[in-house]
Parts: structure tokens; C-alpha cells; sequence
């Protein structure tokens, strides 16, 4: 026997195994997570077209975009931490905190209560409003790193901090919409094309989309975000430093949570304090209808973008089919449940 | 039986010896072919609180050959490992890589050096391909966006310099590889990097016949491409299948490097279990010096 030892392993048995319809779809599923919420929204839509026509008028669908941008903005960091196997429970009050600074800032002195920083240039106003969330994501992500607290516990922690901060500092006082100056509502404005009314804060939020997915797709920061989220012990040992990923990506989100204060200005079209005190489980819901693991390491920003439109289409669709609140939430809840269970089941994935 | 209490012992006598036999095997192990190791490590110590897990180790890794690391449980292998790759560095000794001392306190350093260790667990991420495994942590940009075809073509080559015909696809996701092809795939990823040493840790552990024969000529193969290989086992069917010579730690102590040649089956079962065998090893009179005092 002059032959080299055969080095190859039988590997067409392991890989070319007979294998059933369901199989076939769980390994598409595994590949492509964002089939199942493109197939639930597509479906969603048909259904209520049929039901109630409106539903398709260019008036409605504009509507349905507006009604998105903040969970889907918002969804955009959440889904970089749920990425890394955390997660992110202050996302609303980040975001809240953001828009009382920008708001507080930019108004007259005459209309403040918190008088000494009243008064600034708009456009100081909306980055020092950024800076503020980015700031509050750090804490966040000094906290998961330095210390090693659970994600959950610290954004725990730091929902009711920020919301404590935000009412302590402004005085708990909305802020009206006559007294914002114009730049700050900038992103709530729209343009027509056609009968569609296209707001500025809606394209914003489908550049950011492109831009993450992006860089999740092509950057090494994108890589080193799945491979923590998958596994720690072996993203560490490869010679990535996790925590200071972990802990960029606290703070990236705070910068998208930033831009989302912006938008929540212009979208609603005043400032309160008590905006919105349940957007961070909205966030959590796209993206987990979206395919994003809630284990971290898989998932994908078009998943979410999907995600964060089913919740608003199964609404919308649900009120125009003349059905009460309590079963749209109803239906949110079970397309949750469904997500996560589907997810289970890509995740057993075997060879 | 090995009885742990003795230990603390032992520890304060560091006068036992290797036979004058042995060591002048270790100063000039086959001059012919290795004037000189690429690694050596002389009288390295390490401590763990009051537990002192190596004492006075010598360890040399030749360019071209397998050593084998052997030893029981707690010997003191992966410590010792540890130490080369930087994770831990030693309390006192020499550490000399190709001839010259080294500073080696993190995995970056032993990297620098073109060291390179393949975890027992693998340090894999299931959610990525192989090429981005390969690349985990040390990508190949373009300006600030990853060079995808710089590294695939880099991957492809380095598992063609290894002979490797097992994978599909350099594009597969590593959750849906087997056993044998994440052992492939791991060491692939220590072989890029222009590696000099490589050391393998338990790599046949959780592996099939088959994929053990195969991960075992792909070792082979590393030594014969001109690396060199440390390999950690508990199988004395590998050992013996692959390696040139054999390292023994007992309870700490390097209680033998020899040839392959040199010794049988039996001898190296007796040296990880006893620390001796024949005159091979740590001499009875330093044990029972130890255990006495």
C-alpha cells in the first residue's frame, strides 16, 4: 500500500441523510431567521385586505409607517443587545430621559421651570439630548461589564433610575408642543409622494436599518457582537475582548436611543415625561417576532424591521376588522409565544 | 492510590533529581536532527495560593516533532499549557522560545510568538462559519469592512496545506459540523497564523474511531509540515501512534522527556502512575525524603 492514509471522514453520510419536509424547512429557518416573520406579515396583510379594504389605502399604510418608527428605531438597539445575549429593559426610559434633555434645553427661558440650561441652539440641544442617552447607555454597559450584573438586572435597575432622573430633574412638566422649536420636530414633518405621506423620521429609520445591518454583516464589530452573543468563553479565548464589546454596544444603542428621542418629538409632538412606559416590551416583542434569538448570537435586523411591522399591521388590521383592544393584544401575545417556540425548535438544529 | 497529603511535603525539598542518564538524553536529544528546541522551559514553578502545582518542570518542544504531554489528573498538564500560552504566566523559571528568553504573560504574547493552543472545548462559535471562526478576533479588512474573499481564500488554502477533504463548504455554519470537523477546523485556525509551536489539548478526547484516525494523521501532519506539536493526552494509543517523544508530569514534576523509542507501552504507564520506572524518573529517595519530612 504506497497510498497516503484516506483522510477524508464519511461525511456524505452525516450530510446526505434522507430528511422529511419539516427538516428541510428547520434548516431553511436556521439559515434565513427572518422567513417566518416575512411569511406571518405578508399573510397578516392579505388577510386584512380581504377583510377591510382599507386597510390598503395609501392614508392607512402611511399611517402604519408613522405608527412603527419609534418601536422601530428603538428595536434597532434593542436587537444589537438581544445579539449579545442581553437585554435592554430602561430602553424607554433612555429614551425618555433623551427627549426631556433635547425639549428642556431648546425651549425659551420664559417657558422653562429648569431655568439655568433653557434657551440653547436647537441643534446643541437635540446632540446634547443624544450624548445624554449615549451617556445612559454607558452606565448600563459599565454595569453588565465592570460588574458582571445580569443584563436583565441592571437595566432593571436603571428603568426606574432614568425614570427617577428624568421627573427629578424637569420637574415631571410636558412639555408642549408650541413651545419646541421647529428643528427638534423636525422628523415628524412629511412629504407627499402621491397620496403616501412619507415622514422624515420614517426614512430615518430605514437608513439606520441599512447602516447596522451592514455593519453586523460586513464589520469585524458585527462579527464579534454574534460571537459573543453565541459564546463568551470562546469569543474570549479567540482574543476578542468581550467586555469592551459588550460594553460598545450599550453604548451604540444609547446613541440609537438618542436619535429616537428626536423622533418621538417630532412624531407625538411634545415632550412628557411619562411618554410611553411600556415601548421597552414593544421593542422586545419585534424583535422576537423578528427571528432574533432571545439567546443571543442569532437574529437578524431585517427580522426585526418585519418584527416591529407585524405588531403595528396586527393592530391596525385588527381595529379596522372592528375588534376590540383586547384581542389585538390578544393576538400580539400569541404571535410572541409562537416566535420564541419556533425558535426553540430552528435551535435543535443538528447535523 | 495516589495519596494527595504527601504533597505539601515533597514541596519544601526540591533537591529530586533525573538520573545523569536522563539528563544528558535532555541536553542532547538527537543533535542530529534538532541542534536545539524551539521551546524550553527550565525549572518552571507555579503556585496556586498555598497549592504549588509545577515544581522545577523542564518541557522542550522540537520544531518538526509531536510531544506528547502525559499525566494523571491534576498533574499539572493544562497548568502547564496555561503557562506557555500566556493565560497564567509562571511564578520563576526560564521560558526560551527558538533559543531566546521570552516574556509571555497573555495569549496575545504566545500568539506574537507563533504559539498557538487548541482549546479541549474548542472555543468555537456555532453561529458562524468556518471562515469566520478561522478569522474569529483577527479579521483581514479592507478599510473598516471585513475582506471576506481575502479570508476565504486564506482558509481554503490553509485546510488544503493540511490535506483536510472533510467540509463541504468553507461557508458552513460550525453548529452543523461534526466532531471530527470542529477538531479539524480548530486546528486549521492554530495552523493560519504562521504558528511555529501548536498544542493540541486531549484533541481525540470526545471523538469516534474514525474521526480519531483522522484527527491524529491531520497531528502527524502538522509535525511533518515543519511545526511544532505539543500534544496533551490521557490515550497511550495515540501517544504512541503519533508522537517522537514523551513528556511524564508526575504530581507536578517533570518526571521524565523521552524518546518515543526509548521506552514502552508499560514504562510510561508506570511513570504517570508512580512518577518512575526503572531508572527513569523522579528517584524514590526524593519521595520518600518528601514524604518523611
Amino acid at each position: 500500500m504506497s497510498q497516503t492514509p484516506p483522510v477524508t471522514v464519511d461525511l456524505a453520510d452525516e450530510f446526505m441523510g434522507p430528511r422529511t419536509p419539516m427538516q428541510r424547512l428547520q434548516s431553511l429557518l436556521h439559515r434565513y431567521p427572518y422567513v417566518s416573520p416575512l411569511v406571518v406579515l405578508v399573510f397578516a396583510m392579505l388577510v386584512f385586505a380581504l377583510i377591510n379594504p382599507r386597510f390598503l389605502l395609501p392614508g392607512n399604510l402611511s399611517f402604519l409607517t408613522q405608527q412603527t418608527v419609534i418601536v422601530g428605531t428603538l428595536a434597532i438597539a434593542q436587537t444589537l443587545i438581544i445579539l449579545t445575549a442581553g437585554i435592554d429593559l430602561s430602553i424607554g426610559a433612555i429614551m425618555v430621559f433623551g427627549q426631556m434633555v433635547m425639549a428642556n434645553l431648546a425651549v425659551s427661558v420664559t417657558a422653562s421651570n429648569v431655568l439655568p440650561i433653557a434657551g440653547q441652539n436647537p441643534i446643541i440641544a437635540i446632540l446634547l439630548g443624544i450624548l445624554a442617552a449615549v451617556l445612559a447607555g454607558c452606565l448600563n454597559g459599565f454595569l453588565i461589564t465592570r460588574f458582571r450584573l445580569p443584563p436583565f438586572i441592571v437595566t432593571l435597575g436603571t428603568l426606574s433610575v432614568f425614570t427617577a432622573i428624568t421627573l427629578i430633574l424637569f420637574k415631571a412638566r410636558t412639555i408642549q408642543g408650541p413651545e419646541i422649536p421647529d428643528a427638534l420636530k423636525f422628523l415628524g414633518k412629511t412629504f407627499q409622494i402621491g397620496s403616501f405621506q412619507l415622514m422624515y423620521g420614517v426614512i430615518l429609520m430605514v437608513i439606520l436599518f441599512a447602516i447596522f445591518s451592514y455593519i453586523l454583516r460586513y464589520t469585524a464589530w458585527g462579527r464579534h457582537i454574534y460571537a459573543v452573543g453565541d459564546d463568551p468563553v470562546a469569543a474570549e479565548l479567540s482574543g476578542i475582548n468581550v467586555n469592551r464589546v459588550i460594553f460598545s454596544v450599550y453604548a451604540v444603542a444609547g446613541l440609537i436611543m438618542g436619535i429616537a428621542s428626536w423622533v418621538y418629538i417630532g412624531r407625538v409632538g411634545s415632550a412628557s415625561p411619562n411618554a410611553d412606559p411600556l415601548i421597552n416590551l414593544d421593542t422586545i416583542t419585534a424583535v422576537v417576532i423578528g427571528g432574533v434569538s432571545l439567546f443571543g448570537g442569532r437574529g437578524t435586523l431585517i427580522g426585526t424591521f418585519i418584527g416591529a411591522f407585524i405588531i403595528t399591521v396586527v393592530e391596525n388590521g385588527l381595529a379596522l376588522a372592528g375588534l376590540d383592544q383586547a384581542y389585538r393584544v390578544l393576538a400580539i401575545g400569541i404571535l410572541v409565544i409562537l416566535a420564541v417556540a419556533i425558535d426553540q425548535w430552528i435551535r435543535k438544529v443538528k447535523t | 492510590m495516589r495519596v494527595a497529603r504527601p504533597l505539601r511535603h515533597i514541596q519544601r525539598h526540591r533537591t529530586w533529581c533525573i538520573s545523569p542518564r536522563m539528563h544528558s538524553y535532555l541536553r542532547e536529544s538527537d543533535p542530529m536532527t534538532n541542534p536545539s528546541p524551539i521551546l524550553e522551559l527550565r525549572g518552571v514553578n507555579k503556585s496556586f495560593g498555598a497549592v504549588h502545582v509545577l515544581r522545577d518542570v523542564d518541557l522542550n518542544a522540537y520544531t518538526g516533532q509531536v510531544t506528547a504531554l502525559v499525566g494523571d489528573n491534576g498533574a499539572g498538564k493544562s497548568t502547564l499549557i496555561k503557562g506557555v500560552a500566556g493565560i497564567h504566566s509562571f511564578d520563576s523559571g526560564e521560558y526560551l522560545f527558538e533559543g531566546k528568553s521570552a516574556s509571555v504573560h497573555e495569549p496575545r504574547q504566545a500568539n506574537a510568538l507563533g504559539i498557538e493552543v487548541v482549546y479541549q472545548d474548542l472555543a468555537l462559535c456555532d453561529n458562524l462559519d468556518v471562515v469566520h471562526n478561522m478569522f474569529l478576533g483577527r479579521e483581514e479588512k479592507k478599510g473598516v469592512v471585513l475582506d471576506e474573499i481575502t479570508m476565504e481564500r486564506r482558509a481554503k488554502e490553509t485546510l488544503a496545506g493540511l490535506s483536510v477533504r472533510t467540509l463541504q463548504s468553507v461557508r458552513q455554519q460550525v453548529s452543523s459540523l461534526s466532531g471530527g470537523q470542529r477538531q479539524t477546523v480548530a486546528i486549521a485556525r492554530a495552523v493560519l497564523w504562521n504558528s511555529k509551536l501548536v498544542i493540541l489539548d486531549e484533541p481525540t478526547a470526545a471523538l469516534g474511531v474514525a474521526q480519531t484516525e483522522q484527527v491524529l494523521n491531520l497531528v502527524r501532519r502538522l509535525a511533518d509540515n515543519g511545526l511544532a506539536v505539543i500534544l496533551i493526552s490521557h490515550n497511550m494509543n495515540d501517544v504512541f501512534e503519533v508522537a517522537d517523544n514523551i513528556a511524564c508530569l508526575y504530581l507536578g514534576m517533570m518526571a521524565a522527556q523521552v524518546h518515543k523509542k526509548d521506552v514502552t507501552h508499560a514504562q510510561v504507564v508506570e511513570l504517570i502512575t508512580s512518577g518512575r520506572s526503572g531508572d527513569l524518573g523522579v528517584q524514590p529517595e526524593v519521595l520518600s525524603n518528601g514524604a518523611i519530612a
